[in-house]
């Protein structure tokens, strides 16, 4: 079976990863997972304000995900949505578990993620951006969170889908793995596919997101080995 | 961690639940269908002691662009402060926002609704559905009771009338045409306790979680949506697991719309 962009099922989109690409923020990272493009940036951990929100016994990590108005065809209108609010939720979960939250009492990590170009697999880059950038951050982390999204098109497993593939997909399933502790952080699904779907596109996730740990650590390996 | 932790942790770590049920077991659903005379289909959950009240309005506007045959599906939540002490006046919080997401996923994905039936003028004209819920009284587990409330309300949903502009009468009577609605997603939702998965949880079990997972299944056994939450990871056999409890839950509860 030949994808719409020519890739076989089990290839990722040409995945580009880059830490370091902003001055002011502590830590950053640009990702581009073939047309989508991910920018995040990492402020903290800092005082947390308003103080009455700060957690005595532990740092909150917070994300906002933001889609620029140009990142789509139809343009999208600035300002908070429902879907990105659920998105900043789950994402920003998806990188509470990897974090030693615990070293920084009453802090805040804030983690900003602007999605300038989007071609399905927006929530996947941003998390695989952010957590980037918060290892450039110097941010205490038991692994490197990634990310990839699957799905089963005309009965084919199929790794990060792309643009029109989303669509044609009977299920979008993205996941957020942290490869040493063998754990997922992010699962959503929503399409149709049986038990035995669930378990193979689990596995076929898992091995493309440690194919994207790899080219993370490269990343900051290139920025801070010299 | 607080004492109620503390307590449901150890006793979850052995097997066991504060309320006596089995770490699978779902507390005992009521399903009351006709609560509401004006909404177009209506339905109360009651789920142990949580209470849910979902509600579908039906109007008439314009299709999405890249759907001009299609219907249009909008699902809320609405967490008012009567339903727990910990919920607030003012607008939407994130967890209200989630659930409501979760809930409207399920019905979507699983194609419970015939959508294209709702379509009166292509490019035009198509049927809207609201589904609005409401909490009545939070004792845990608001995802599951609320996505039971709506495959509820949609179930018994039938259209209302039309002026001669074609515009919903509203103060008119309603029709006997059911909406067409062809299956009842169920949602199941699991809370990660003492190293166990808890099924339908209470508010105490909740508090005490390190991660959550909702499975939503189709009247085939198929899974239609799934949704993780929570500060920590799940391992790839919680998942597993758990879709394989949601299918056969899924099952059982399902009957109590027929």
């Amino acid at each position: 079976m030949k994808r719409i962009d020519g890739r076989k099922p089990e290839d990722m989109r040409d995945l580009e990863v880059e830490a370091g690409v902003l001055e002011n923020a502590t830590g950053s990272a640009r990702v581009r997972m073939g047309r989508t493009i991910a920018v995040a940036g990492v402020y903290g951990p800092r005082e947390m304000f308003p103080r009455r929100l700060q957690n005595a016994e532990k740092a909150t990590l917070q994300l906002r995900y933001t889609m620029a108005p140009f990142s789509t065809d139809e343009r999208v209108r600035p300002g908070r949505s429902r879907r990105g609010q659920e998105i900043s939720l789950v994402a920003g979960k998806a990188l509470d578990a990897a974090v030693f939250l615990d070293e920084f009492p009453k802090a805040s990590i804030d983690v900003f993620v602007d999605i300038v170009q989007a071609d399905a697999g927006t929530r996947t880059a941003a998390i695989n951006a952010a957590s980037v950038a918060l290892a450039d951050a110097g941010v205490p982390m038991k692994d490197i969170v990634c990310s990839v999204a699957v799905g089963k098109i005309d009965g084919t497993y199929v790794v990060d889908l792309a643009g029109k593939e989303e669509d044609a997909s009977d299920c979008d399933l993205p996941i957020a793995y942290m490869p040493n502790q063998n754990k997922i952080t992010l699962l959503q699904m929503d399409g149709n596919i049986s038990r035995e779907d669930l378990k193979n596109l689990l596995e076929l996730a898992k091995k493309a997101c440690e194919k994207i740990n790899v080219a993370q650590k490269a990343a900051l390996k290139k920025r801070w080995l010299k | 961690m607080r004492v109620q932790d503390e307590f449901v942790t150890k006793l979850a770590a052995q097997g066991k639940r504060a309320d006596g049920r089995k770490l699978d077991e779902v507390r005992k659903i009521e399903i009351d269908m006709k609560p509401i005379e004006k909404a177009e289909g209506c339905a109360m959950v009651t789920l142990g002691k949580t209470k849910v009240i979902a509600g579908v309005k039906l109007s008439v506007g314009e299709p999405f662009s890249d759907k001009p045959d299609e219907g249009v599906l909008m699902t809320g939540a609405e967490f008012s402060p009567i339903a727990s002490p910990d919920f607030e006046p003012g607008p939407p919080r994130i967890d209200s926002i989630e659930t409501a997401r979760v809930v409207d996923r399920g019905i979507r994905e699983s194609g419970a609704i015939d959508m294209k039936k709702l379509c009166i003028k292509k490019g035009e004209k198509v049927w809207m559905v609201f589904v609005d819920i409401n909490i009545l009284d939070n004792f845990g587990n608001l995802i599951d009771a609320s996505a039971l409330a709506a495959a509820a309300a949609l179930n018994n949903a039938v259209f209302p009338a039309l002026d001669k502009e074609g515009n919903v009468d509203v103060y008119g009577p309603k029709t006997k045409t059911k909406l067409p609605v062809k299956y009842s997603p169920i949602a199941c939702t699991f809370h990660k306790v003492g190293g166990k998965l808890l099924l339908d949880p209470t508010r105490d079990e909740e508090n005490a979680a390190i991660a959550r997972l909702t499975v939503t299944t189709r009247d085939d056994g198929n899974l239609c949506a799934m949704q993780k939450g929570g500060d920590e990871g799940i391992a790839t056999e919680d998942v597993n697991n758990a879709s394989e409890i949601s299918v056969r839950t899924g099952k059982e509860i399902r009957k109590l719309l027929k």
